[in-house]
């Protein structure tokens, strides 16, 4: 799988950057390498410090996507800026739910709501 | 009805070839006719139960295998996965939950594991992994 195959689909609205999973799965290590790189740019390359990361697409994630997930939490808290994620359906929430990330991300229900959280 | 075995591999440590695997799997699953409801559970503690045998059983050595089999009796699907390591008590495992690790990137496969499947069983020496499941199949 090439790096330079993008993994989300980007928009920006008031100033929040809404990058939405492709991946209906993402749970094996290729696919999970790509999208933490690309991941990590938006903080470290692009300098966005607002970002929502929309999963509507995602069906699944390992624990190694939810490592990467917490990565970039902790890139965008150390440049000061805020992370979101919205939109997971009830399997995904499961897994969150399960290993208490709920306690460590800022869950919304949908976009607008992430929004307003911003 | 007694229990079949569908599947039976044994291949080196490698992701990519447990990616291979794990496809042949799924396209298994799906030609049982296994629901849509069961299958990323599967497709999820496959993936868990894969990269652990590979990476911290076998240590990403490629000299060391790993085999996983797959059984099926009526609606209950069985996977078993053997590595080459030494092995790990479960007990050790740090509670990912607890509020230390809640921010560190790994150690949640096991976890995970028994949260979609309804039983994870551990071989004594902790080399050889069992899950279990009673799935929905459209047959």
């Amino acid at each position: 799988m090439a790096s330079d195959v993008t993994r989300f689909n980007i928009q920006t609205i008031d100033g929040v950057t809404i990058a939405k999973f492709i991946d209906n799965r993402i749970l094996d290590e290729a696919t999970i390498q790509v999208i933490g790189e690309q991941m990590y740019r938006l903080v470290d390359d692009h300098g966005l410090r607002k970002v929502v990361l929309d999963f509507e697409a995602v069906e699944h994630l390992s624990s190694a996507a939810l490592g990467k997930l917490i990565n970039m939490k902790k890139k965008m808290d150390a440049a000061g800026g805020q992370l979101g994620m919205c939109s997971l359906r009830p399997e995904l929430l499961k897994i969150f739910k399960v290993t208490k990330l709920t306690k460590v991300f800022n869950i919304y229900a949908s976009i607008e709501k992430a929004l307003k959280g911003f | 009805m007694s229990e079949l075995i569908i599947y039976n591999q044994t291949f080196a440590s490698d992701l990519h070839v447990s990616a291979d695997v794990q496809k042949e799997l799924q396209e298994l699953w799906q030609a049982q006719g296994m629901s849509e409801m069961d299958l990323p559970d599967m497709q999820l503690a496959l993936e868990e139960g894969l990269a652990n045998a590979i990476k911290h059983g076998n240590k990403m050595d490629p000299g060391k295998k790993v085999t996983v089999e797959c059984f099926l009796n009526e609606d209950i699907i069985r996977i078993v996965i053997q590595d080459e390591g030494k092995g790990f008590d479960p007990e050790d495992v740090p509670d990912p939950t607890l509020p230390e690790n809640l921010d560190k990137p790994s150690g949640r496969g096991v976890m995970l594991m028994k949260a979609f499947m309804d039983d994870v069983i551990y071989n004594d020496i902790g080399n050889q992994l069992t899950f279990i499941k009673r799935c929905t199949f459209d047959r």
